[in-house]
């Protein structure tokens, strides 16, 4: 390696710096285009978080240079968070990549070179070479295996932020194309709890209820969520409520005190990983006090355990996995209510205060509104949930709370897992872009699921494989040791985002022996320790569609040009696919059962199968008001790319309570929520008279009733109550490293920052990360609020400033450092610890010290 | 580099506000013809803050010998000596919040530096510092007055919750989201001019103001009765008699809380901090007998 780690960071911080300094402002004359006639205006969702406030966008001479908050959009009415403020300025940063860069020494690709511009040619030439060498080596090492065996040499870690139909045809491209389910989204690192929970609980991906609960609540409990900041307008809503609703109670848990609880009635600090007993106890409480619905849960629920000592997620030599006696295992075993009821015993509201440090008092109050049947409560949680070594364990025990009550599926009554990007529910879950999933909740490890899904492909039996690929941080684990030669990461940072970054990412992306293309706007991390990077069209540089966490589908069109040779993810997945002939991709056995793909090019089978290229194109799109738009990608392949893929990808749902409504429809409507049945939205699902789909499962049902038909096959449509114990997280504070840290993010940036840290403003407003700590702790450690501290784990060590006085106030023990911060990377600390089960990593829990720099 | 940048727009900017601030303060100052306080305040522009500690201004420019040692000891570098031409009296140090706050250093090392006390020295608790009173002067443009969710000038107050706070009040254009209005308190605020620095607008909504030139005062013979109450901590006359009142069954009337309570509506009695019955099971197994 010639690029040293040392001198990588030093460049990265460097680069980071330079590029928040040097950002030029993209219009001037802002305030003026409100009056200006020839601002061509248009709705678009927000590129940001998974709230899904609508915007409208102004474009004039092909540029963008005005927005406004969408009035007429229900869900933020005109509002914006600053995030959502700035939106336009994302687009024109200074150091916008416009041109494929790949690292060469002597007019020739090296992995030890320096980048250099080269054309898109070139660029996916020698990425077909690599992908072809590649495809070769996974062809031997599958050699006589089932379909359900084989694996493969090449991956692509993409994005809950891409549209739904790149994350569509990229999911399409690996698991047909290339024969490989090597393919997740970040919305693993964000979301995949949340989805095992539902699954688990439900067998059906998606909150049943929507942002209406916020206004129909009497209490809210927020479970590790730091709404206040990360759903701002969502937040709004619900503070709006407690404003103005009588009676209306806040509960706020959280491991530090966060801005909600400036709002909390109930405000309760717990001890990392306690979220676990203290949900048993209120299940506890309901049954020791009869005051479970009885009705309910003796029709509409059904009692199982889980396997406990599950294991970290961590390599499997790592002693804490060789430890565990049922690593991985999640197989549900169904038990009676009676053993249901024995198992929460032990938590008992002596025990679990002490454990989380929570007071009884407190706690005692949160039950109660639980149990109370007159309260209507709705529960909200994020990344506290999700990110925990026990996520789908924990996301289960609050359903067990509110399915105990029946408190679910009925405005206000609502379990409701908030997600972090604009598109995590519609492209990364419902497209099903990841490495077990397919559209529409399939997965790749049941056989009749890849059939209907090689039906609607037109594709051989056998042709997607079996076997689940490699999650996105078994992927980096995979890199790191030489199982995979190509990675293409697309719509993302994983580099920064990443845990373990020191011992396992980055080792990843520069094993000698790996090829690693990194699609972005801006040169990230990420692109700085590639091979090769594609300058990428973004948000309105393209026509798209994102869906929200209430399964709100919004559409846009493309408003302007992407800057110089950048091209959209979809062009990119799309026209890299002609550079395959079938037979190169394909084995020769697989091949025989489809002859009439020989010599075809996976573009063509993929692409032009006469479904996903049946609506022509006539050059513009056009809105009702006689306004025209671009559509890059159509005109340059010849049909209507984005309603073509959109109309097969929505075959796979509808009739099956998936169903979008038809593609022109969101063109004009500002988001439809799924399912969508004869052109009506479901608000709430699983109950009679809101949801379509429970007469249809529950012909005899009485009315108003609930069924959880996702689950009608499994065991008459029962949700599962699933118990599972508190067990200790996979790294906790000891003398060497007495503090917890935990990670997150701040209202000002997202995520890894590479677009609000090239926005002057917001760059501003809070510049670089800091660690927040306990005014207590800093004296301890001689440390005061200003000074820069070193914090180091067993994985590495980061360098920022003490921050004692900030919005974020942890007890003592504990210290807070954003990520968004590519000159202070955090993920140098943070343990890649997952939950076995959902395999998403535990980003606020592990072991630190801190000390003068 | 990005220093730099920040110099230049800096320079600028304070020669453009200098020149608006002092025509406009020299036409009020005519007109009003406050004679002692003119004087005061025509000292200095009203953007330019003088480092924490400072005496009153007259006994400053008094006490202080333009040594600049002041300047020399601050750690982020935000003080600047007034040079001829300025309107800043020459060899005084001052900061402008926008380009460059005070950052309230725990130990204070500008007054420390102070061979004169024009830096108090018995300033030793820097949050009892009163440089000038942050105000959000521009109300339309500031955009958490529209409903927006911003609050970065709240989110930076080193004294957040004290110098700054949130008031939430309803939306009724939205019907359903609610307004974070920032709150300045001059109680607390210190004059740091952090927030004026963060305000993410164009030009800032909040800005820093010596404290004189921002702050209003109450006519002389009132107060304000719930504050003097919450002084007190009593009424200050004799408390009210009990009430009695004419209502048909199942109605009470609370005279200090709710007004009209209608029982026999779904409202519980409240057993206190929370508003429903303190056994839970006597409103559970009534729901549930219901079901049955």
């Amino acid at each position: 390696m010639s690029l040293t780690r040392r001198d990588f960071i030093k460049s990265n911080a460097i680069a980071a710096a330079a590029a928040t300094a040097g950002v030029t402002l993209p219009a001037s004359k802002t305030a003026l285009a409100g009056d200006d006639p020839d601002v061509r205006w248009d709705k678009a969702p927000c590129r940001f978080c998974g709230t899904g406030c609508s915007v409208l966008v102004g474009v004039k001479n092909g540029r963008i240079v005005a927005s406004q908050g969408d009035p007429d959009a229900p869900v933020n009415k005109g509002l914006n968070c600053i995030k959502g403020y700035f939106l336009p300025k994302i687009m024109y940063g200074k150091d916008r990549l416009t041109k494929p860069l790949l690292r060469k020494k002597n007019g020739k690709y090296d992995k030890n070179g320096d980048f250099e511009e080269v054309s898109w040619d070139e660029a996916f030439d020698i990425m077909a070479q690599k992908w072809k060498e590649s495809l070769k080596k996974s062809w031997e090492e599958n050699k006589g295996k089932p379909v359900t065996k084989i694996t493969s040499r090449v991956a692509m870690f993409g994005s809950g932020q891409w549209t739904v139909w790149e994350g569509y045809a990229a999911a399409k491209l690996f698991k047909a194309g290339f024969r490989s389910n090597n393919i997740d989204p970040n919305a693993r690192h964000c979301m995949a709890s949340a989805v095992g929970a539902f699954i688990r609980g439900f067998g059906i991906d998606e909150p049943m209820g929507c942002y209406d609960d916020l206004e129909h609540a009497d209490v809210f409990v927020l479970w590790g969520s730091n709404m206040a900041e990360m759903h701002p307008i969502l937040w709004s809503r619900l503070t709006d409520t407690r404003l103005t609703k009588p009676g209306c109670e806040v509960h706020v848990l959280s491991t530090y005190k966060n801005r909600c609880f400036e709002l909390a009635d109930n405000g309760m600090v717990f001890k990392p990983q306690t979220d676990l007993a203290i949900l048993n106890y209120i299940a506890n409480y309901i049954v020791q006090n009869k005051a479970y619905n009885k009705e309910f849960i003796e029709k509409h629920v059904q009692f199982n355990k889980t396997p406990t000592d599950i294991g970290y997620g961590l390599r499997p030599e790592d002693p804490r996995e060789k430890r565990a006696k049922n690593r991985m295992k999640g197989k549900l075993t169904k038990i009676s209510f009676e053993e249901y009821a024995k198992s929460l015993e032990p938590y008992t509201l002596e025990y679990v205060s002490k454990l989380s440090g929570v007071p009884k008092q407190q706690l005692l109050r949160l039950a109660k509104v639980y149990a109370d049947p007159n309260k209507k409560v709705s529960s909200y949680w994020t990344m506290g949930f999700n990110q925990h070594t026990r996520g789908v364990w924990v996301n289960g025990l609050l359903y067990n709370v509110h399915l105990l009550m029946g408190k679910i599926s009925e405005p206000g009554n609502s379990p409701f897992s908030l997600t972090g990007q604009p598109s995590a529910c519609g492209t990364a879950r419902e497209v099903g872009t990841f490495s077990h999933r397919l559209p529409a909740d399939l997965v790749v490890k049941k056989k009749a699921h890849r059939d209907i899904a090689e039906k609607i492909w037109k594709l051989p039996e056998g042709t997607i494989p079996g076997k689940p690929g490699y999650h996105a941080v078994l992927m980096m684990r995979k890199l790191h040791d030489g199982a995979i030669d190509c990675y293409w990461q697309m719509c993302n940072n994983q580099l920064q985002a990443g845990a373990n970054m020191n011992n396992e990412s980055y080792p990843g992306y520069r094993n000698p022996n790996a090829f690693v293309v990194v699609s972005d706007p801006y040169p990230t991390v990420s692109a700085q320790a590639a091979d090769l990077v594609l300058p990428t069209a973004m948000w309105t540089e393209k026509e798209g569609a994102y869906g929200n966490a209430e399964r709100r589908t919004q559409f846009w069109r493309q408003q302007v040009k992407a800057p110089g040779e950048a091209k959209s993810d979809l062009w990119q997945i799309m026209e890299f696919s002609k550079r395959f002939k079938m037979e190169e991709v394909w084995p020769p056995e697989l091949m025989a059962k489809a002859p009439e793909y020989q010599g075809k090019t996976l573009y063509e089978v993929l692409f032009e199968n006469g479904q996903v290229n049946q609506f022509p194109f006539e050059g513009k799109i056009k809105d009702d008001r006689g306004n025209e738009y671009d559509n890059d990608e159509s005109a340059h392949f010849g049909y209507y790319v984005q309603k073509g893929l959109f109309e097969e990808y929505a075959s796979f749902g509808r009739g099956h309570g998936h169903d979008l409504a038809p593609f022109d429809m969101y063109h004009k409507a500002r988001g439809l929520r799924w399912p969508v049945v004869d052109g009506k939205e479901t608000l709430f699902r699983f109950r009679e008279g809101y949801d379509p789909y429970v007469a249809k499962f529950n012909p005899n049902g009485a009315k108003g009733d609930v069924f959880f038909y996702g689950n009608a096959k499994k065991n008459g449509g029962r949700a599962n109550i699933i118990t599972a114990p508190y067990e200790p997280p996979a790294e906790s504070p000891d003398e060497e490293y007495p503090l917890w840290l935990c990670t997150g993010r701040v209202l000002e940036h997202w995520h890894s920052g590479s677009m609000t840290r090239r926005v002057p403003e917001l760059y501003r407003a809070f510049p670089d990360a800091v660690v927040f700590m306990n005014k207590k702790d800093a004296r301890k450690y001689r440390l005061r609020n200003g000074r820069l501290a070193k914090i180091q784990s067993r994985r590495g060590e980061i360098i920022c400033k003490v921050e004692t006085r900030g919005r974020n106030q942890p007890p003592e023990g504990l210290v807070f450092i954003p990520w968004f911060d590519a000159g202070r990377l955090v993920n140098k600390l943070t343990l890649d610890a997952t939950d076995p089960l959902s395999k998403e990593t535990d980003y606020k829990k592990c072991a630190v010290k801190i000390t003068r720099a | 580099m990005a220093e730099t940048h920040d110099d230049k727009k800096g320079i600028s900017r304070r020669q453009f506000l200098s020149t608006t601030l002092k025509t406009a303060c020299s036409v009020t100052l005519m007109g009003v013809g406050l004679g002692f306080y003119a004087q005061r305040a025509n000292a200095l522009p009203p953007l330019a803050i003088r480092p924490p500690g400072a005496l009153p201004e007259n006994d400053f420019l008094g006490a202080c010998i333009r040594c600049g040692l002041c300047v020399r000891d601050c750690p982020p570098q935000i003080l600047s000596l007034g040079q001829l031409g300025d309107d800043i009296p020459t060899g005084t140090p001052y900061f402008i919040a926008r380009t460059g706050p005070c950052v309230m250093c725990e130990d204070i090392p500008c007054v420390k530096a102070c061979p004169t006390n024009a830096l108090d020295h018995s300033l030793t608790d820097i949050e009892k510092a009163r440089m000038g009173l942050a105000v959000v002067v521009d109300q339309e443009n500031c955009i958490a007055f529209q409903g927006l969710r911003c609050e970065v000038c709240f989110n930076i107050c080193p004294l957040r919750g004290d110098a700054i706070t949130l008031e939430y009040r309803h939306n009724p254009r939205s019907g359903k989201h609610a307004f974070f209005i920032p709150v300045v308190h001059s109680d607390a605020c210190t004059g740091c001019g952090l927030c004026e620095k963060a305000c993410i607008l164009e030009k800032a909504a909040i800005k820093v103001y010596p404290i004189e030139m921002a702050k209003g005062e109450l006519g002389h013979h009132y107060r304000f009765g719930w504050k003097e109450k919450a002084k007190a901590g009593h009424a200050l006359v004799t408390p009210d008699v009990k009430h009695h009142y004419n209502l048909p069954e199942g109605v009470r009337y609370e005279l200090q809380g709710k007004g009209l309570i209608f029982e026999n509506q779904k409202a519980q009695p409240s057993s206190g901090e929370v508003p429903f019955p303190s056994n839970p099971l006597q409103s559970l197994n009534r729901k549930r007998k219901e079901s049955e």
